[in-house]
C-alpha cells in the first residue's frame, strides 16, 4: 500500500496500512516461534487477503508455511481453479485434504445437512493438522463476522482434541503474544481479526489481489432450492445426489460468501466490477454469513458450539 | 420504560451521512475510507452503567449492524431483554452464551464501526474488581478510555479503579462519560458535581487532563450530535471527540528508532534483511544503525517491501532493513539509531498485574517475554501492592490474581529496554510460567536498578583507577540525603571546602542547581524525582569514573532510589551520609520559606510534608544536626572518609 504515501516522508499512517502492519507482525511471529505453521486456504476473498499479506510478510522470500485447503469436494469451479494458480505464483506448496471417511460415504449437502459440514470441514480440519502434525494453523476469521468471534483471542489455543475453551483463553497484552503451547495443544492464528468486511473489500480493491470471480454478477444457471437460490455448478452431480434433474434458469447472480456450492446462497446482483460489488455490499441490510447455512443451527449460540466442537 | 418511540427516532444522524455518497460516488467513497486513520479505545463501566448498550447505540448510529441482526435483536430483546419492549442494544455486544444467560460480560470483545474520519475499535471489557486483568487486557491496545458513570450514582469505586487502571497501563486520553442524563432530567447540576468530584480523584493519582461530556446511551444524547437536552453543554459530542483525539501511533513517530528484530529474511545468499514492526520513530537508507544488545553499528542499505523499496520506514509499519555490513543481528535484538540507542540492564524495578489464578512465587524463574526478547527472570518479593479501589500501598509478601505491584526484576541475561511511559513496545512485557505455559502477568518496566556489565561500552584505555590516581586519591561518592532545610548543603559545602584545603579533587552536586540545567525539565512528582535521582546518580557516577570525590546534596527521599545509585558504583564507593535532622526542628529553620507553603498547601508533593521521606536502613555515616554543629559534621564525615581511603 506504498500508493497511500509515507515513502519518504512520515505521515500518519491510514487504518489500512496499520491492519496491514499488524497482520504482518502476526504472522511473523509465529513463523519465528512455532515449529511447523501452515495457512489454512478456503480460497475466499478473507483467504485472498490473508495469502496476500503473507507474501509481504516474508518478501523477497515465499511464505515459509503451506497452504492446506480443507475440500468437501463440494467447492465451485472456479474456486478450484483460483487455488491452482495461487499456489503456483505464490511459490509455496499446496496441501489438498480429503476427509476419506466423508469421500467413503458419500457426505453431501443434500441428504446430510449438518452433518456435510461436520464431516468434511470440522472432521477434515483435525485429521489434517494432526496428519501434518501443524503446531499453529493460519485462519482467515474476523471478530466483526460473528458474536463469538468478537471475543477471541488473536493466538487462540485448541485442546489436543481440537476443543476451544472461551472462558480459559489467554490475557493478550499489547501486541505481545504467547505462543508456548502445552503438549498437544495447538494453535489457530487470526492475523486479520481487527478487519471488517469493508477493509477487507477495499484491501483487494486497492492492492488488486486476485480473486475468485464468482464474486463479481454474470449470468449463471441457477436453481432454486429450500427457498434458497443456487447456483448449477456441476450439473450431472447435482442430478444424482438430488435424484431429479432440478429446474435451471439463467440469472444474473453473485456470491457474498463462498463455501460448498450446495450450501451457498446466490444473490441475485448485475455488480460485476469490484467497485460495483463494494457499493452493493455497503448498501445491503443483510449480514455477510446469512447467506450460509452453518451459523443458524443451534440457536443464538450457533458458532460457539461449533466452535468448542473444533470447528474453525 | 415510558417514551418507547424517542429512542428509535433519535437515530436519524447528521454524521454518518456516507450511506448516499456510497449510491451517488462509490470512488468517492472508496477514497474517503482509505485515507482513514483508526482510533482503539476502551469502555469502562459496570454492566449497570449502561456501556453495552453505549457501544450498540455506537454500532447502530453507525450501521454497522445489518437487518437480519436487527431482527435476530428485536427477536432476542423480547426473551431476554431487559429493556421491555425496546431494543435492548447490550444484546447485540454480549457474545457469549455464557454472559447471555447471565447478563454480564465476563471478557474482552472487540468492536467495529467507522465514521467518516475513522475507523474505530473498541474494546469492551467488564468492570468488576475479579475483572481487572481483562481490563487491563484491552486497555493494553487502547489510545482513549471512556469511563462510565452512571448519573444517578456519581464518582464509584469502579469509577476510581478504572481510572486508575487506564491511567497505569498509560492512556493519556480519558473521556468521563456521565450517562444515563435522561434519568436525572439532564440536570446541569448533577453532571457538574461529578465533574468536579472525578477532577479531584482524577488529580490525586496523576491524570494531567480528562474531558468530560454529559450523555445517554440509550436516548442517543451527545453521541453524535449536540443534545438539544443539553443546552448548557457546549463541549464535543462523544464521536466528534474520539474522531480528534491523537492516536498513539502518532505520538510514537516522534520518538527515536527503534524496531525489534523479529525474523531474519534470507531467502538466498545474496539477501539478508531484519523484519520487524518498527515501534517507535523512523529510520532512512544510510542512517547509521546500531544493534543492540551487541552495539555493533551499520548503516541501512535498503528498506524493503513487496510493494517496492522504500526510503523511510516508521513507527507502526512492518518492513524489512538491510544493512550495508554484515553483522550479526537475529531475532531479539533491537535496531535503533546508532547515536540513540536505548539502554541494555538486567535488573528492573517494575509495575505488575498479576493474571493468573496462581499467584506469584517470589524467586521462581518464569519466562519474560518483551518484544521479541524472550528471557528467564525472577521476581523478588513486592515492595507493596497497589489497592486499585483506593491506590493505598499495601504491604504483601506476593500478589494474586488480579492484584497490582510494584517488584524488583532480574532477569538472566540484559534485555534491551525502555521505560514503559517512552514506549510500550520497549516497557511493557509479560511474565509466562514455565510449567503451565500460561501468561501469568503483564509487566511494565518503570526503570533498571543496574546497568548491565559488558555492554556496548566504549573501551577506553585510561580506565577509571588511572584517572584517580594521577589526582592521588580514591574516587567516591558522598551522598548526602535528608529532609529540606536539614543542613545537607551546609554540611556538603563544609566537607568540600576541607577536602579542597587538602589538594583533594572534589566536585559539589547541588539539588537546587541541579534543578536551574540538567533536570530543569523535571517536577516533583514520585516518577520526576525518581529521574531526577537517576540522572545525578549518573553524573556522580561518570565524575567517579573521572576520578573524583564527589559530594551530592539532594532529599533524595526514596531508599530505592539511593540503592539504584549505589549499585551503578564499585562498592565501597558509595557513602551515604544521613542528615539526621527531625521534621519539626527543619520545618521550624524553614530557610526557604518551604514548609510555610508546603503547609498551605501552594506546595505539592513536598516531602515529610505530603510525600514520604524513606529513613535510610543503614547508612554509612549518620550526622545527628541536633548534637552536631555543622563544622563537627564536616570533620566528622572527611575523617572518615580518608580514614577509610
Amino acid at each position: 500500500m506504498t500508493d497511500l504515501g509515507g515513502k519518504t516522508s512520515q505521515t500518519i499512517l491510514t487504518h489500512l496500512q496499520r491492519l496491514e502492519a499488524e497482520a504482518i507482525h502476526i504472522m511473523r511471529e509465529v513463523v519465528a516461534e512455532a515449529t511447523n505453521p501452515v495457512m489454512l486456504y478456503s480460497v475466499g476473498k478473507d483467504s485472498a487477503v490473508m495469502l496476500h499479506l503473507a507474501r509481504k510478510a516474508f518478501y523477497p522470500s515465499p511464505p515459509p508455511f503451506p497452504l492446506l485447503h480443507v475440500d468437501t469436494t463440494w467447492k465451485f469451479k472456479d474456486m478450484y481453479a483460483l487455488r491452482e494458480r495461487m499456489a503456483a505464483e505464490s511459490g509455496m506448496e499446496l496441501l489438498v485434504y480429503q476427509n476419506p471417511e466423508a469421500q467413503e460415504r458419500g457426505i453431501n449437502p443434500f441428504d446430510h445437512g449438518a452433518l456435510h459440514t461436520d464431516m468434511w470441514k470440522t472432521e477434515g480440519l483435525k485429521q489434517a493438522l494432526d496428519k501434518y502434525g501443524f503446531d499453529a494453523a493460519f485462519g482467515g476469521a474476523r471478530r466483526d463476522e460473528e458474536k463469538s468471534r468478537a471475543k477471541e483471542r488473536i493466538f487462540s489455543f485448541r485442546t489436543a482434541s481440537h476443543g476451544w475453551d472461551p472462558k480459559n483463553q489467554r490475557p493478550e497484552l499489547w501486541n505481545i503474544y504467547n505462543a508456548r503451547k502445552n503438549k498437544g495443544e495447538s494453535i489457530r492464528v487470526f492475523p486479520i481479526s481487527n478487519w471488517t468486511e469493508l477493509d477487507i473489500w477495499q484491501y483487494i480493491h486497492l492492492n488488486d489481489v486476485p480473486i475468485v470471480p464468482l464474486y463479481f454478477a454474470a449470468v449463471r444457471p441457477t436453481f432454486e432450492w429450500e427457498g434458497g437460490l443456487f447456483m448449477a455448478d456441476d450439473l450431472p452431480r447435482l442430478e444424482k445426489v438430488l435424484g431429479y434433474r432440478p429446474e435451471i434458469t439463467d440469472r444474473s447472480i453473485r456470491f457474498r460468501t463462498l463455501g460448498c456450492f450446495p450450501l451457498t446462497g446466490a444473490v441475485e446482483s448485475t455488480a460485476a466490477t469490484l467497485t460495483d460489488v463494494i457499493q452493493e455490499t455497503l448498501l445491503t441490510t443483510t449480514s455477510e454469513r446469512q447467506g450460509r447455512v452453518i451459523d443458524k443451527d443451534a440457536g443464538g449460540a450457533g458458532m460457539e458450539v461449533k466452535k468448542q466442537q473444533g470447528y474453525f | 420504560m415510558p417514551n418507547s418511540n424517542d429512542a428509535a427516532s433519535t437515530v436519524i444522524d447528521p454524521v454518518y451521512v456516507t450511506e448516499s455518497l456510497i449510491a451517488e460516488n462509490i470512488d468517492a467513497y472508496l477514497d474517503q475510507h482509505q485515507h482513514k486513520t483508526m482510533l482503539r479505545f476502551i469502555t469502562c463501566g459496570s454492566v449497570d452503567d449502561g456501556k453495552s448498550t453505549l457501544i450498540g447505540r455506537l454500532l447502530y448510529d453507525s450501521k454497522m449492524i445489518f437487518e437480519d441482526q436487527l431482527d435476530a435483536l428485536a427477536a432476542d430483546s423480547k426473551k431476554s431483554g431487559t429493556q421491555g419492549q425496546e431494543i435492548d442494544f447490550a444484546l447485540l455486544v454480549d457474545g457469549l452464551a455464557a454472559e447471555r444467560e447471565q447478563g454480564i460480560t465476563i471478557d474482552v470483545a472487540y468492536r467495529f464501526f467507522n465514521t467518516e474520519k475513522r475507523k474505530f475499535i473498541v474494546a469492551d471489557t467488564p468492570g468488576h474488581e475479579q475483572y481487572t486483568r481483562n481490563m487491563v487486557t484491552g486497555a493494553s491496545t487502547a489510545d482513549l478510555a471512556v469511563i462510565l458513570i452512571d448519573a444517578r450514582k456519581g464518582v464509584l469505586t469502579q469509577t476510581k479503579r478504572h481510572s486508575y487502571l487506564a491511567h497505569l497501563i498509560g492512556i493519556t486520553n480519558l473521556v468521563l462519560a456521565v450517562n444515563k442524563m435522561d434519568l436525572v432530567d439532564y440536570s446541569q447540576d448533577v453532571f457538574d458535581r461529578i465533574v468536579t468530584e472525578y477532577t479531584g480523584f482524577a488529580k490525586s493519582i496523576g491524570i494531567e487532563a480528562f474531558v468530560a461530556m454529559p450523555i445517554s446511551g440509550f436516548k442517543g444524547d451527545n453521541i453524535i450530535s449536540a443534545s438539544p437536552n443539553t443546552p448548557w453543554y457546549t463541549g464535543p459530542n462523544l464521536i466528534e471527540h474520539l474522531e480528534t483525539v491523537e492516536v498513539n501511533s502518532a505520538i510514537d513517530a516522534g520518538r527515536p528508532f527503534r524496531m525489534p528484530v523479529q525474523w531474519v529474511n534470507r531467502p538466498n545468499l545474496d539477501f539478508r534483511g531484519f523484519s520487524g514492526l518498527v515501534a517507535t520513530g523512523s529510520v532512512k537508507t544510510g542512517d547509521a544503525i546500531r544493534v543492540l544488545p551487541s552495539g555493533k553499528t551499520s548503516t541501512v542499505s535498503r528498506i524493503t517491501t513487496l510493494d517496492g523499496d522504500l526510503d523511510l520506514a516508521q513507527a507502526g509499519q512492518s518492513v524489512t532493513i538491510c544493512f550495508d555490513t554484515e553483522i550479526d543481528c537475529s531475532r531479539g535484538d533491537i535496531i535503533a539509531l546508532a547515536e540513540n540507542p536505548p539502554q541494555v540492564a538486567d535488573q528492573f524495578e517494575t509495575t505488575l498485574v498479576w493474571m493468573a489464578d496462581e499467584p506469584l512465587h517470589v524467586g521462581r524463574a518464569y519466562w519474560l517475554k518483551l518484544g521479541t526478547q524472550t528471557v528467564s527472570a525472577t521476581v523478588h518479593a513486592p515492595k507493596y501492592a497497589v489497592s486499585v479501589n483506593t491506590m493505598e500501598h499495601i504491604a504483601v509478601k506476593t500478589l494474586e490474581l488480579n492484584a497490582i505491584g510494584v517488584a524488583q526484576i532480574v532477569t538472566d541475561k540484559p534485555i534491551v529496554f525502555e521505560a514503559y511511559s517512552d514506549s510500550r513496545t520497549l516497557g511493557g512485557f509479560i511474565l509466562i510460567d514455565k510449567i503451565t505455559n500460561a501468561t501469568v502477568a503483564a509487566g511494565m518496566l518503570n526503570f533498571s536498578l543496574r546497568r548491565a556489565q559488558n555492554v556496548h561500552w566504549q573501551a577506553t584505555d585510561i580506565g577509571r583507577e588511572a584517572h584517580a590516581g594521577l589526582k592521588n586519591q580514591k574516587a567516591a561518592v558522598l551522598w548526602f540525603t535528608g529532609l529540606s532545610g536539614s543542613g545537607k548543603s551546609t554540611i556538603a559545602n563544609l566537607v568540600e571546602k576541607k577536602l579542597h584545603r587538602m589538594n583533594r579533587h572534589t566536585f559539589l552536586l547541588d539539588g537546587d542547581n541541579v534543578r536551574h540545567g540538567l533536570n530543569k525539565d523535571l517536577g516533583f512528582t514520585e516518577a520526576d524525582r525518581i529521574e531526577n535521582i537517576r540522572r545525578v546518580g549518573e553524573v556522580a557516577k561518570l565524575m567517579a569514573d573521572a576520578g573524583l570525590i564527589v559530594i551530592t546534596a539532594f532529599i533524595s527521599p526514596f531508599q530505592a532510589d539511593r540503592d539504584m545509585v549505589r549499585s551503578m558504583l564499585p562498592g565501597g564507593e558509595f557513602i551515604e551520609v544521613f542528615v539526621d535532622t527531625p521534621l519539626a526542628v527543619a520545618e521550624s529553620r524553614d530557610v526557604k520559606g518551604l514548609y510555610k507553603k508546603a503547609r498551605s498547601g501552594e506546595l505539592k508533593n513536598f516531602t515529610g510534608i505530603d510525600s514520604p521521606y524513606e529513613v535510610p536502613v543503614h547508612p554509612e555515616i549518620r550526622i545527628d544536626t541536633t548534637n552536631l554543629t555543622p563544622e563537627a559534621a564536616a570533620a566528622l564525615i572527611v575523617d572518615t572518609l580518608l580514614g577509610d581511603a
